[in-house]
């Protein structure tokens, strides 16, 4: 039977071929961490982390990511203990009506991963300012596929700012 | 011996509800029920703006795989038409759909799919058929074409005021006439408008993402024809509103209608697409602004004009000149709106009517007439500030406007600009930000049980606000007890009716209610106990209520701390109190929250491409209940100034009156790198004329004349004035040409 | 979402195994095909999905080439761009499209063969001869800022979305392919994309059962490269004006220059007029000026894209300008004019 492998533990594709991880989390397993915000990879809202890369769970069909590891917002905080970036949304405030919030999180997650291995951004490329603003920036920039209407992106660059830094010392 | 617990109004904590939505835990709209497998509902869309239904074919819909129902005027069940009965409120008035075979505007539903599936209701809605034999839409094109004068303005301002006498010519010297135009914009709140709905043995249960809760019962109970005590609507979370989710949409009445039809839970979600469709939007405007100055700087004529468009037979207009009415004095200060009746989809709040757009062009225009009179924009404005209400003469609660443009120059360092990126030139802005304060009615019940944990119950919404953060706050200072010990529980019709969120008015409001229910508990607590307790106080901590004498307290009886268990037994538990505010809680002299705005811009030199390098506010706006939420609100605010000064405009298809770019991905909502640094001080000056706890609104304050700083920082880092907002790059290279 | 037959293609058994035809489409990242998928405007009967197409998720170099598989991402090629400092512009590019998200899904050809994000072309409920041919096109009298001025016909006028493509019509890359037949064949990148006459929903010469296996890049000098994206948004948005550009200064003069435009052709944009002028000239703002209006002299515009000549005029001086100024100050120069790695 096909599956897929959810927060560590396999599950079985649905039947229908159109259903979107997306929908596959939200109809078949009741699992409503990861939201729905547009449906069409124009808002990150439902950022999911497949095989330890962040995509949008609306835009890939269940059946494409047989085999795969995927991890949801569920699968973020190991045995109950919050994840670094949690405690550091939590503490400067990174969302204010919380729906982004799990794909904020299942982003920036990615993204200490992404920073660390080196991974080049457009602000790599740009012309640069200096220190604190460039790194601020290059934030920015690999935060640009979450969207927030609550406008917290300010704290959401500050929370993912400290967890690199705990990270560095 | 009992600790005394710290009191946390105004200190900054961390947001009781932010554990859940870290982990993905607390519940929205569309994600309760699950339990009762809720059938899927997709809408079918009108491709047509407006005009009679000649034909409508479901059978193919019907017959296709997992559909239960397709639901169309034939079969939607009685409802009472669309916006009666008249005398009640716009959020009170019937939202029917689906009750004729009529279709006001483009993208309204035609027809709602009921099936098992996402994947099967929305396949099958293609499959539904229909013709509309369209009218020529009604559309706002020319300033003059808006000839109506609206009954009043959102706020409850007049359409027309004029004060003063005009200036004679020879006091003038400086003076501008400009034309702004601002677009249409939407809320755009990241969760899509949703419902999911159980109708059974006649009652109806719903979740959706609704700012006000009793006014949504209401609503249901009359476009449903049912009693609105065999309703109960529900709301515990709700991803933002910014206005759009004041009243119940087209989610909520189908999804009722579904459930009644099948007597199943159905559950209706919004595309995105249908959301820009089937909520409200903010409507285009139109503003002529005539400004003039006299030799000293003082501002003798405001004259600001505005059209709009207004929705057929929905009664709103929003007031774009209330900030020319009370931001400076003026010998003669007028101003007038029009609006326009179209046929398009709801035109209603998105966040901080009027003054979200007034201030976008009334403050860039006060930035011209500034330059034209060679001054100082800062300086002018600091010139021109009132003492009193400009038109009415009426003092102001507290009017802190001076301090925040002085204190906020300093602290933004106007004076001082850092070297540009080479090839770019760097720009500051200011703008001065007024918006109206009003206390809501709203009550709230607090419950203390035997072993001192606090339950408050309202039907208050917290939709990213912080609400149940702050209502925290308030029931565990008031009641002298820690935040942890309080649970406050939100959004749901059996608890007390409460103002909802919206207008700014939701933290006051309702916190004053919860203020006063905690000292109604405390009151009826010490109603049971000898005279000789009247000034001990009320503490509770580590399970236990204890009675603590207090300076006042020259009892001896009452000398020492004892525990309230020694006067009442378990049994006189839980004890309960309710607490209500209304108009007469607060005052009747002008009430404003007000701020300065600043801006650092660059431009790039060749291809007038505009970089934000930092936003900077500071705010007064009474007593700051909690630090860290209201910064982020006002922040957030700051954040969709950028975004209307910037990227955000729906594009009309005036053919169809239909929009051009209902998506994320051509509605350009700012990302995350449009916004750079962003701060926010905030004066703590509790204002108790205001409400009981001394709060006034915040919620619209942040984005009011924040764009306007960002366009006066364009003007400033260019000398390229764009009157056409948003600012885009092509529109500073035309100014330069 | 229409249903559809679901196969499968893994590389081993032959492409003649499959459905292929009008009604098919090869399911790569999906990216773009699910998200038109859901609007109806892609209804296809049956999908092929890729997923499972190990072979064409690699890179391979030989001495002469880089032969990019099909199905790499634009993530892992952005990554790989940058180690190559001859790809320089390739990574910019990519790293300007979109978000991490999506670049993490989408594919070298997927990306490619994407369809345009013209609003009329997402909106079933207008007219849209790429959509459904001979119904007209709704651009054409109303809002159409995002649209081309180059190879536009009285049909279409939508551009095509990808940045990536942009870069890699610069740098002149080659696209192979693989028939139901067992044929294979290269084409020229600059000759993959029909412009849209009045056959706009015919995008590309490939036929219904061709599938693009890996696309090459020939190893060769680029100088300086700098990817110019201007758009309505510092991010995640579609480029409005859009320029790959990378050259060496020798004696004073261009040379190995490449050069595309990205957000104002129905394809994306060869300027061979502009190159003409520039290539072996001195880089002054009079000879750039000279180079836009050789390229503008076929430019077309319809209303709200009226700005686009002179926006890409300016950010055409402004790139090169900032280009030569680099390599007169680095001689030799080969790689991206900004690097902050």
């Amino acid at each position: 039977m096909a599956t897929l492998n959810l927060n560590g533990k396999d599950v079985s594709l649905p039947d229908d071929p159109r259903t979107t991880l997306l929908d596959f989390l939200h109809q078949h397993l009741s699992l409503f961490g990861t939201k729905k915000g547009c449906d069409h990879g124009q808002c990150g809202a439902c950022t999911v982390i497949a095989d330890g890369k962040r995509i949008n769970a609306c835009l890939v069909f269940a059946f494409q990511l047989e085999g795969a590891e995927v991890t949801t917002i569920e699968g973020i905080s190991e045995g109950g203990n919050l994840h670094p970036l949690q405690h550091a949304f939590i503490e400067r405030d990174a969302f204010q009506c919380g729906y982004c919030t799990s794909g904020q999180i299942c982003s920036a997650v990615s993204l200490l991963r992404e920073i660390n291995n080196e991974d080049p951004s457009a602000v790599t490329y740009s012309q640069s300012r200096d220190g604190e603003a460039a790194m601020k920036e290059d934030i920015s920039e690999r935060m640009s596929g979450n969207l927030c209407r609550c406008g917290a992106y300010p704290n959401i660059v500050d929370a993912i700012t400290d967890v690199i830094a705990l990270e560095r010392q | 011996m009992t600790t005394h617990s710290a009191k946390t109004i105004g200190t900054p904590v961390s947001r009781v509800d932010g554990v859940a939505k870290v982990t993905g835990q607390a519940r929205y709209a569309a994600e309760h029920m699950s339990d009762r497998i809720p059938l899927v509902g997709w809408v079918v869309s009108s491709d047509t703006a407006v005009g009679e239904m000649t034909s409508l074919d479901t059978k193919q819909a019907e017959q296709a795989d997992g559909v239960h129902a397709v639901i169309t005027y034939k079969n939607a069940g009685a409802l009472k038409p669309f916006s009666k009965p008249a005398d009640e409120s716009r959020f009170t008035q019937s939202r029917a759909v689906l009750n004729e075979p009529y279709i006001r505007h483009f993208g309204a539903p035609v027809a709602l799919v009921i099936a098992n599936t996402l994947e099967q209701a929305r396949y099958a809605a293609n499959l539904v058929s229909y013709t509309i034999e369209g009218k020529t839409p009604d559309l706002l094109t020319e300033f003059d074409d808006a000839t109506q004068k609206p009954a009043s303005l959102d706020g409850g301002f007049e359409a027309d005021a004029t004060s003063g006498s005009k200036p004679s010519q020879s006091d003038i010297h400086a003076s501008i006439e400009a034309t702004y135009t601002t677009p249409s914009q939407i809320s755009a709140a990241m969760e899509p408008h949703a419902t999911v709905a159980e109708f059974k043995d006649g009652k109806l249960d719903v979740y959706c993402s609704v700012q006000i809760i009793a006014s949504a019962v209401e609503a249901l109970a009359i476009t449903l024809e049912m009693d609105a005590e065999d309703i109960v609507v529900r709301s515990p979370f709700v991803g933002g509103g910014f206005g759009s989710k004041l009243g119940l949409h087209y989610d909520a009445t189908l999804a009722c209608i579904g459930a009644r039809y099948l007597e199943r839970a159905v559950k209706v979600v919004l595309s995105r697409r249908q959301v820009f469709y089937n909520t409200p939007h903010r409507g285009h405007s139109t503003q002529q602004i005539s400004l003039a100055s006299a030799n000293d700087h003082t501002l003798l004529s405001v004259q600001h004009k505005s059209a709009m468009p207004k929705a057929k037979g929905y009664e709103f207009a929003e007031a774009t000149g209330a900030g020319a009415r009370v931001t400076y004095k003026s010998q003669f200060i007028e101003s007038s709106h029009r609006v326009k009746d179209v046929d398009l989809p709801l035109i209603d709040s998105t966040r901080s009517p009027g003054d979200a757009i007034g201030s976008l062009a009334f403050e860039s225009a006060i930035d011209e007439l500034a330059h034209k009179a060679g001054v100082d924009p800062l300086t002018f404005r600091l010139k021109n500030l009132p003492v009193v209400h400009p038109m009415k003469g009426t003092p102001f609660t507290t009017h802190h406007l001076g301090e925040c443009l002085r204190q906020g120059a300093q602290n933004f360092k106007w004076q001082h600009k850092a070297q540009p990126t080479p090839g770019k030139k760097i720009g500051h802005g200011v703008a001065s930000a007024m918006r109206m304060n009003v206390l809501v009615e709203s009550s709230a019940e607090v419950e203390l049980s035997a072993n001192g944990e606090v339950t408050v119950r309202t039907d208050m919404t917290d939709i990213g606000t912080g609400t149940y953060t702050i209502l925290t706050q308030i029931a565990a200072d008031t009641l002298n007890t820690s935040v942890d010990n309080v649970t406050v529980k939100l959004g749901d019709s059996r608890y007390p009716a409460s103002c909802g969120s919206g207008g700014s008015f939701g933290a006051a409001s309702s916190g004053s209610a919860v203020k006063k229910a905690c000292e109604a508990l405390i009151k009826s607590i010490k109603g049971s106990l000898p005279p000789a307790f009247s000034h001990a106080e009320v503490q509770i901590s580590n399970g236990q209520i204890t009675l603590v004498p207090t300076a006042q307290s020259d009892n001896e009886e009452a000398s020492s701390p004892i525990l309230l268990a020694n006067f009442m037994s378990e049994r006189d538990f839980p004890i309960s109190a309710t607490g209500k505010v209304s108009d007469d809680d607060t005052s009747d002299d002008e009430q404003y929250s007000c701020g300065a705005h600043f801006a650092e811009v660059e431009v790039d030199e060749y291809t007038g491409e505009v970089r934000l390098v930092r936003q900077y506010g500071m705010f007064s706006a009474g007593q700051i209940l909690n630090m860290k939420t209201a910064t982020s609100q006002i922040k957030g605010g700051m954040v969709w100034g950028a975004g209307y000064a910037l990227t955000e405009g729906i594009h009309h298809h005036t053919d169809t009156a239909s929009f051009v770019n209902p998506d994320f991905g051509e509605y350009h909502v700012a990302v995350n790198r449009d916004i750079a640094e962003v701060s926010v001080d905030l004066l703590q000056e509790p204002d108790y004329a205001a409400s009981p706890v001394g709060a006034k609104g915040i919620g619209e304050l942040g984005i009011t004349g924040a764009g306007a700083a960002i366009a006066n920082a364009i003007f400033d880092a260019c000398k390229v004035r764009v009157r056409d907002f948003p600012i885009t790059m092509d529109k500073i290279i035309a100014g330069k040409n | 979402m229409q249903p559809f037959t679901l196969h499968h293609f893994n590389g081993e058994k032959p492409l003649s195994s499959l459905p292929l035809n009008k009604t098919s489409r090869f399911l790569a990242g999906g990216t773009n095909l699910i998200d038109l998928m859901k609007l109806q405007v892609e209804t296809p009967q049956t999908l092929v999905s890729l997923a499972k197409w190990e072979k064409a998720n690699s890179i391979i170099e030989d001495d002469n080439y880089y032969h990019i598989g099909a199905m790499v991402s634009n993530s892992d090629l952005a990554k790989f761009a940058h180690s190559q400092p001859r790809l320089s512009i390739l990574a910019q590019a990519l790293l300007s499209g979109a978000t991490v998200q999506l670049r993490n899904r989408a594919t070298t050809a997927g990306n490619l063969l994407q369809r345009t994000r013209c609003y009329y072309f997402y909106d079933t409920t207008k007219a849209c001869n790429k959509r459904e041919p001979g119904t007209g096109c709704s651009a054409f009298g109303s809002m159409n800022r995002i649209h081309a001025i180059f190879g536009t016909s009285e049909h279409c006028i939508a551009t095509h979305p990808s940045d990536m493509a942009v870069a890699m019509i610069a740098l002149d890359a080659q696209v192979n392919t693989q028939r139901a037949n067992g044929n294979t064949r290269q084409i020229a990148l600059r000759d993959l994309y029909h412009e849209p006459g009045d056959t706009p929903h015919i995008e590309t010469q490939l036929d219904e059962d061709e599938l693009i296996t890996h696309v090459s890049i020939k190893k060769k000098p680029n100088g300086t490269q700098y990817y110019h994206k201007v758009r309505d948004r510092s991010s995640y948005a579609f480029a409005l004006v859009s320029l790959a550009a990378g050259f060496k200064i020798d004696d004073g003069r261009v040379k190995d220059l490449t050069l595309a435009f990205g957000g104002v052709g129905t394809k994306p944009w060869h300027p061979h007029k502009a190159i003409g002028v520039l290539e072996g000239a001195e880089p002054t703002p009079d000879v750039i000026s000279q180079a836009a209006e050789a390229e503008l002299s076929s430019a077309k515009t319809y209303g709200s894209n009226d700005f686009k000549p002179e926006l890409l005029r300016r950010t055409l001086t402004k790139v090169l300008l900032e280009i030569a100024e680099h390599q007169v100050k680095y001689p030799g120069h080969e790689g991206a004019l900004y690097d902050n790695a």
